[in-house]
């Protein structure tokens, strides 16, 4: 028995020692950092402060030391946050029949659609991001054909706005939302579908009383798969969004670049780091309140 | 059979076709766009003036992205490897024995580059690395590589773990049974069963390291650019066709492993 | 040979604690048939497991010849096991499969070589050497799994419910087989099975197993002529229960009281139960129908029902209960008993087993 426990953690030691070095240990110096008064010139000083926390959502007016919400990050995360949201629904309206469609596809041929989701998901994200770009930028496919066929004078500006970011989390993350609501509807049992016909259902009402309640899980797992990393998003906005358009991410980023605030992007990285915890306990709670009704 | 037209389709739900159709589209226009151009003769991207593999060469003699290049290959490599045998060795772990004291905080730690949104992952190994350079002195790629092992290894583990939760248990034990010391059972009776898994884990690994922005970006001493964050670079200047090249060959390689990780992962058990 | 004492088995902990085995004690002889036998929870493969190395208990100790088996690991322990899967390995052929355990001993290639060949011949799979596992039939496998786990020589073979993925015909061919190749290995077999038919067919004794605990050890015949308990007595065959009073007790007989009135005397299990409330067990076909003064117990004919070697009589006895008849058929007789008359039953003395409590 013993030396099963033994050969158990000699085997786990590996994995847990790269993960501890170089994943979850140095989160616990952000959270110390976060508490430390920030350098000069980048870095920390050694002096202990909740300076920074206070940043995160206030700033002290330079002269007459008046307290007031920091507007601009304010606005930071209500961006993120509300991209997020949308980007989910977004993905959900495209995803969800898609899985539908795959679902319901022959049994030999849905593996080959679902390898078509799968390969976009695994190609390199800057890249698909950067593919994104070229199409909506002023010189852009898009922009060149409407010129053309005279229906615009003067290129959009869809480049740099909220809602390129969108679009382009919406392209990156869509996946996500696809691979479980698959999983789910893979299971789901037609001749309840067929039941429910035969109980004189509508397709619509089919759709909404059946189907949905039984693939749920899979809808929740997949707007929480891309939520939480619309939410941390760093290179979709920043190649979208130009710099103008800034989520947390970016803001994060901004405090060990230009801003040279070690502490307030520390405290930013523990307040993203929470509200995405949150949102998978959610995720882990919806999922075992669900679950009984899954049973086979 | 003929089937009549007006036959009943219980699996029809109005619309769901075309939105799925306009979902595939939204998802390769852009990437079959991009490969195009990266084989357009002019500079544009969106006006085609005929075929060439300038953007190619121009960007196979540019040094930069030679040094890259070569650079994110031995990272993802290094990391691949690591990231693979620390995961076998922990799926064996975590497969072939009951719950143990400890699992959940070991699952927890194994998924937690996954759960963890990236940037912070990177703003915590910019800080604690930032920490060992000042007390060690040393710059060089190991950084990188065991950063890249890190968030690699749930990947990798990933697959290998289903595997061997698909196997047959018993046949380990008769190896056991039939006087096999764990590590023979290991290489006669568990790899020549478990390689697909191997590889598939690998190759995943590979390629999430090969893709790797937002940690290498953050992690990366001076001059240690790889593609993905040299092409990061490029962006804020004029954006050349020759980045469309080098994403071209990138997502060759990447489509090249996926494909090959999903027909690994579909040989029989 | 084998002595298992005082084994307690406990899985998990808290709440979702469970005990696999309750003070399990019993000595298996050399060279025996041994048969563990019970429905499915009862602990009889945990027991097995236990033996094999799979499994530790959470008390008790096991010996093999006067050594402790329980410090061993399963590679180190001379015993070899016929899985219930088979667990073949499909990477390797039917030849591979078979020396495995031979190699993994470190024997010289030779050896392995000519050992491969005479088990390969003792279970008749000689032609199919070269075969992947995969290709062979269930049957085929079976044989396979039986030479891989021989082929070591070990002291004991665990058997693990190996009949039970084989059509009808092929399990009752290879329960011959199984015996045959325990006789001439000399091999002491320990089976598990749920299956009574197996049990009584194959082994030289049988331990019946339920809720973790051992209730009976005997041989075939005496558990199915004698059942010491009630659960026993109902796992295995069919059988009657009677209410009855313990007039007297002498050695291993005792005269009872039936409801009916009449006395009789019975077998007991037990040496020291007491007179007074006890339940014996009748075989349907131990008893036989009686309309003379003879019958013990009268009651209504209420079901004939026919099942090709044998007929079931169902009576209705006077204090309510039911009890079966069992009859053999031959050919060219007809019975004359008719549904809804009065029937009485009739079995000699001694015949009756009464129960422990």
């Amino acid at each position: 028995m013993a030396a099963q426990a033994e050969r158990r953690w000699l085997l786990l030691s590996p994995a847990l020692l790269i993960l501890t070095f170089a994943a979850s240990g140095p989160l616990l110096i952000v959270l110390v950092y976060s508490f430390l008064e920030a350098g000069d010139y980048g870095g920390v000083k050694w002096v202990f402060t909740t300076d920074a926390w206070f940043n995160v959502v206030a700033e002290r007016d330079f002269f007459d030391e008046t307290i007031k919400i920091a507007d601009a990050h304010v606005s930071i995360f209500w961006r993120s946050v509300k991209l997020s949201l949308m980007t989910a629904v977004a993905a959900f309206i495209i995803g969800f029949p898609t899985a539908y469609f795959i679902a319901t596809r022959a049994e030999k041929s849905r593996d080959l659609w679902m390898l078509l989701i799968i390969i976009p998901f695994w190609t390199n994200l800057l890249i698909r991001t950067f593919a994104v770009m070229e199409i909506i930028r002023n010189e852009g496919v898009i922009n060149t054909l409407l010129i053309k066929f005279g229906i615009i004078e003067a290129p959009i500006q869809i480049l740099f706005t909220e809602f390129a970011i969108m679009l382009g989390m919406v392209y990156v993350y869509l996946p996500l939302m696809v691979l479980p609501i698959y999983a789910s509807m893979e299971r789901l049992d037609f001749t309840l579908v067929e039941a429910a016909y035969d109980l004189y259902g509508t397709r619509m009402r089919v759709l909404r009383r059946v189907i949905f309640p039984l693939v749920k899980p899979g809808v929740i797992a997949g707007s929480i798969l891309v939520f939480v990393p619309s939410l941390g998003a760093y290179v979709t906005p920043r190649v979208l969004g130009g710099g103008k358009q800034l989520m947390l991410g970016n803001l994060i980023e901004l405090q060990f670049g230009q801003g040279r605030n070690w502490p307030l992007g520390a405290a930013l990285s523990i307040t993203l780091l929470a509200i995405v915890m949150i949102a998978l306990m959610f995720y882990v709670r919806v999922a075992r309140l669900e679950e009984p009704q899954h049973g086979q | 059979m003929p089937v009549s037209t007006r036959q009943f389709d219980i699996r029809k739900q109005p619309g769901f076709t075309l939105i799925a159709v306009a979902c595939f589209l939204l998802l390769y226009l852009p990437i079959i766009l991009l490969v195009v151009y990266s084989f357009n003769a002019g500079k544009s991207i969106a006006i085609w003036e005929g075929f060439s593999l300038q953007w190619y060469e121009s960007a196979w003699q540019n040094k930069a992205i030679q040094d890259a290049a070569i650079r994110s290959l031995i990272l993802a490599c290094c990391a691949s490897a690591i990231a693979t045998v620390a995961a076998v060795m922990a799926a064996l772990a975590t497969t072939r024995t009951a719950a143990f004291k400890g699992s959940s905080f070991v699952f927890a730690i194994i998924n937690q580059p996954l759960m963890v949104p990236e940037i912070v992952t990177a703003v915590a190994l910019l800080l604690f690395f930032a920490i060992i350079k000042v007390a060690t002195g040393y710059t060089g790629m190991w950084y990188l590589i065991i950063a890249h092992s890190a968030f690699c290894i749930p990947f990798a583990y990933m697959p290998i773990r289903a595997r061997l939760q698909g196997m047959d248990f018993s046949l380990e034990q008769a190896g056991a049974d039939l006087y096999g010391k764990p590590s023979r059972v290991f290489w006669r009776i568990t790899f020549p069963q478990l390689w697909p898994g191997i590889l598939a884990g690998a190759m995943l690994a590979f390629v999430i390291s090969l893709d790797d922005v937002v940690i290498t970006e953050f992690v990366k001493s001076a001059g240690q650019d790889t593609l993905p964050t040299y092409m990061l670079g490029q962006l804020r200047r004029i954006v050349t066709p020759e980045v469309n090249a080098i994403s071209t060959v990138l997502l060759g390689i990447s489509v090249l492993l996926v494909a090959g990780f999903f027909f690994l992962s579909k040989i029989r058990k | 040979m084998i002595e298992i004492s005082n084994i307690t088995q406990t899985f998990g902990k808290g709440r979702d604690a469970f005990t696999a085995l309750r003070d399990v004690s019993l000595t298996i002889r050399e060279n025996e048939f041994f048969t563990l036998l019970g429905p499915s929870g009862c602990g009889k493969t945990t027991l097995l497991r236990s033996i094999a190395g799979f499994v530790y208990p959470t008390a008790g100790t096991i010996k093999l010849q006067g050594e402790d088996l329980l410090t061993l690991p399963p590679y180190s322990r001379p015993v070899n096991t016929v899985f219930q899967s088979y667990a073949l390995f499909p990477h390797m052929t039917v030849a591979q499969n078979i020396a495995f355990g031979l190699e993994m001993l470190n024997q010289p290639g030779a050896q392995v070589k000519s050992s491969v060949n005479e088990m390969l011949a003792l279970v008749q799979m000689t032609d199919m050497a070269d075969r992947k596992t995969s290709q062979i039939s269930g049957g085929q496998q079976q044989r396979v799994a039986l030479a891989r786990a021989l082929a070591p020589k070990p002291k004991v073979l665990l058997l693990d419910e190996p009949l039970s993925a084989l059509d009808f015909k092929l399990r009752k061919e290879m329960q011959i087989e199984l015996k045959r190749l325990q006789t001439e290995t000399g091999i002491t077999f320990v089976f598990v099975t749920h299956d009574q038919e197996e049990a009584l067919t194959m082994s030289d004794r049988i331990a019946v197993m339920n809720e973790g605990r051992i209730l009976q050890i005997d041989a075939p015949r005496a558990i199915y002529d004698h059942p010491a308990e009630r659960f026993v007595a109902d796992f295995i065959g069919e059988t009657n229960f009677l209410e009855v009073d313990v007039l007297s007790v002498e050695a291993d007989d005792a005269t009872i009281k039936l409801t009916s009135g009449a006395t009789t005397t019975a077998r007991r299990a037990d040496t020291n139960s007491a007179t007074g409330q006890a339940t014996i067990a009748v075989r349907p076909e131990h008893a036989t129908l009686s309309d003379d003064a003879s019958a013990l117990l009268r009651g209504t004919l209420e079901d004939v029902i026919y099942s090709g070697t044998d007929t079931h009589y169902h009576i209705r006895l006077q204090d309510n209960c039911r009890f079966v008849v069992r009859k053999q058929n031959h050919p060219g007789t007809m019975e004359a008993h008719t549904v809804g008359h009065q029937a009485g039953v009739f079995f000699d003395r001694g015949v009756a087993q009464i129960l422990r409590d």
